[in-house]
């Protein structure tokens, strides 16, 4: 009966993950968006629920579970009930080829799976249906036009970003997951930067595609600046206007989830997944020196009193520390010196604060401009370099 | 044992929301439903070790083509909201082809000798298929880029005729 | 069992306890949540006025035209895939095959372009 155990294990992991992602990506990630919006606005955002406000998204979960559901009058009742239950399985499906780290020879995975990126891509392609059933069910015209705005503008990015995905799948070799981290591991570099037989020439075909794939990630994640489907000045919430209380909670529990597996898949991808950085000592403690420098001139300048300049003076502490110790691990002749699911998750919240950041820092897009970008922008572009760096690495410094 | 209780289930999630496709009053219920046929599909293919086609078969079918069709629903004149009859006066036909094309497929099982070839199936994988793709059947990969092409162009002046 | 098939059964146990776990908290609610049942409140929203007509309405073409280009390109897309995982291995050859493959799509993305079917007008 091994697929019985099979299936137990399956069932207990799925409880792992979506554990995981309601409070990693939903509670954390929403704290982590009202934080870093408010020091971005010079405000403190969420300050009274725990410290700095920590348990505030606790409280709100809990007050979402005490909410009426209120299904509109004339909505389609079974659809409306279905489209948020959709949208955060499509989101908990995203995480079953996301590898976390390796401890010795097991990779922390829950499934290797051979077409790992393209499961990905379909499973990212599957969230569209929720929101436009969402949108649908409701029968309100606001949520409607949500709906099929972000399914025209979802399915438009799909394309950008499965080239994105492609140009790794091609330099790599491989579609699944793990294999791409260890073809980075395999040339000691992140493809970012460094690729096979074009060594760090290889760099700006990198930052391209990762450039492509970050565009097209937000874009298909409905997140700042390709808000528009949610445009809450014009459209109320878009596809979620009428949902209430906890299915509500579900649509953004999807939306977190999946958004976060894009910044997981990008840390994968692109800056090499749990591989630690492989940098010299001196490196790492120069680093950690100007870090530290950072340090004592907040402290003498008496900046660090600031409320707005404390987040800097937490990060420089933390980046200090983390220099140090690899610092000392490397001249120790350790490797690697922390285990390698400290530097996926770093890498990933990295990604994530930058989706943050980039919230306020562009405006919203038109919708003209939002197709034009994907469709005259990214898709010959994206293509494009797919070409030239296959051309490359094939033709021109053929193995 | 196992593959065959797994047969039985994915067989129902493709044709129980197949019956609910030509059945339901409403349209957009109709074209939903038919997201868990494809993806009951999926896992015949999966039964099969066709990994890739699997993948293919929710990117497309269930991610793309369903989009399409709801869009295509979205744009029919009165809207969405209006119940329609699925059947006609023509049912008492539509019946006997269809019970003439139930009682063809089983007379084709039941005549084949089961398994149809003593040599194992190939490897599914996406390395295999690409290699195929490349070397063997590269015309028709080429000519498949022109049926994209085409399809494109119509597609492109059809929409442009109903504006 | 062979790995595709344990592969797979994992994504199909997510899916099935996934849609469980996803339908729990509703249950929560059904429990917890007051209902009270006002006319009023079960009108969908539209800026505050009562709604006029059904928002079930016939909509734009526009859609549906992106939604077709996304389609056949999203079919290119998936011969992209097995072509990407092997080209290294059959070289210089197979690279310009895919770039005749390609080129006939770009043919069909540029009379899209130039016939404006790309611009939301």
């Amino acid at each position: 009966m091994d697929w019985l155990t099979e299936i137990l294990k399956a069932a207990l992991l799925t409880v792992v993950v979506f554990t995981y992602l309601a409070v990693v990506t939903a509670m954390i990630g929403v704290y982590l968006e009202r934080k870093i919006s408010g020091w971005i606005q010079a405000r403190l955002g969420p300050k009274h629920v725990g410290p700095q406000g920590l348990l505030q998204t606790v409280a709100d979960t809990v007050k979402l579970l005490q909410k009426e559901h209120i299904t509109p009058r004339q909505a389609d009742v079974l659809i409306f009930n279905a489209a948020p239950i959709m949208v955060a399985v499509a989101g908990l499906l995203d995480w079953v080829v996301i590898p976390f780290g390796r401890i010795g020879e097991r990779v922390l995975v829950v499934r290797d799976l051979n077409i790992g990126v393209l499961y990905f891509a379909a499973m990212a392609s599957l969230t569209v249906i929720g929101i436009l059933a969402g949108g649908w069910s409701s029968n309100n015209k606001y949520a409607l036009l949500g709906g099929l705005r972000s399914a025209s503008q979802m399915v438009s990015y799909e394309i950008p970003l499965a080239l994105g995905i492609l140009w790794v799948a091609m330099i790599a070799g491989t579609l699944s997951t793990v294999g791409i981290v260890q073809a980075q591991a395999q040339q000691g570099g992140w493809f970012l930067f460094k690729l096979p037989q074009l060594d760090y020439a290889g760099a700006p075909f990198g930052i391209l595609a990762a450039l492509t794939f970050l565009t097209a990630a937000t874009a298909e994640v409905n997140r700042v600046p390709f808000d528009l489907p949610e445009a809450e000045s014009e459209l109320v919430a878009g596809y979620f206007a009428e949902y209430t209380g906890m299915r509500f909670a579900l649509f953004q529990l999807g939306e977190y989830a999946e958004a976060f597996a894009m910044a997981a898949l990008a840390a994968i991808m692109f800056l090499g997944g749990w591989l630690e950085p492989n940098l010299p000592a001196w490196l790492w403690i120069t680093l950690g020196l100007a870090a530290v420098l950072v340090v004592v001139l907040l402290l003498i300048t008496g900046a660090s009193r600031d409320l707005l300049i404390r987040p800097i003076l937490i990060l420089a502490v933390l980046g200090a520390a983390l220099c140090v110790v690899m610092f000392f691990g490397v001249q120790a002749g350790r490797s690697p010196v922390l285990p390698s699911p400290v530097w996926f998750l770093t890498k990933m919240f990295a990604l994530v604060f930058f989706l943050i950041w980039m919230r306020w820092t562009y405006p919203r897009l038109r919708l003209d401009q939002l197709l034009n970008l994907s469709w005259k922008v990214l898709l010959p572009v994206g293509l494009l370099n797919l070409l030239i760096t296959g051309f490359l690495i094939t033709v021109v410094r053929a193995p | 044992m196992g593959e065959l209780a797994a047969f039985i289930i994915l067989a129902c999630v493709t044709l129980i929301p197949a019956v609910v496709v030509v059945t339901s009053g409403n349209i957009v219920r109709s074209a939903l439903s038919l997201i868990p046929t494809f993806l009951g599909v999926t896992g015949l293919y999966i039964l099969l070790h066709a990994e890739f086609v699997a993948g293919i078969q929710i990117l497309i079918y269930a991610g793309a083509i369903t989009v399409l069709i709801l869009f295509v629903i979205m744009l029919t004149a009165g809207g969405t909201g209006t119940r329609i009859r699925q059947v006609n006066e023509q049912v008492p036909l539509g019946a006997m082809a269809a019970v003439w094309l139930g009682f063809l497929i089983l007379l084709v099982i039941f005549r084949t000798r089961w398994p149809y070839t003593a040599t194992p199936a190939p490897q599914y994988n996406v390395a295999s298929i690409g290699t195929a793709f490349l070397t063997d059947y590269v015309l028709i990969f080429e000519v498949t880029s022109l049926v994209l092409l085409v399809s494109l162009i119509g597609a492109i002046i059809v929409a442009r005729r109903e504006e | 069992m062979p790995k595709v098939i344990v592969d797979w059964l994992y994504v199909a146990v997510f899916a099935f306890v996934g849609t469980i776990m996803a339908a729990l908290p509703l249950g929560i609610v059904w429990l917890l949540a007051p209902r009270a049942d006002l006319p009023q409140k079960t009108l969908t929203y539209e800026s505050g006025v009562i709604p006029f007509g059904q928002a079930w309405a016939q909509f734009n073409v526009r859609y549906y035209l992106f939604a077709l280009i996304f389609v056949v390109f999203d079919v290119e897309v998936i011969y992209l895939y097995p072509w990407a995982v092997v080209f290294r291995q059959l070289g210089a050859f197979a690279f310009f095959e895919m770039v005749i493959f390609l080129l006939i799509l770009l043919v069909g993305l540029a009379y899209a372009w130039r016939k404006g079917a790309l611009e939301w007008t």
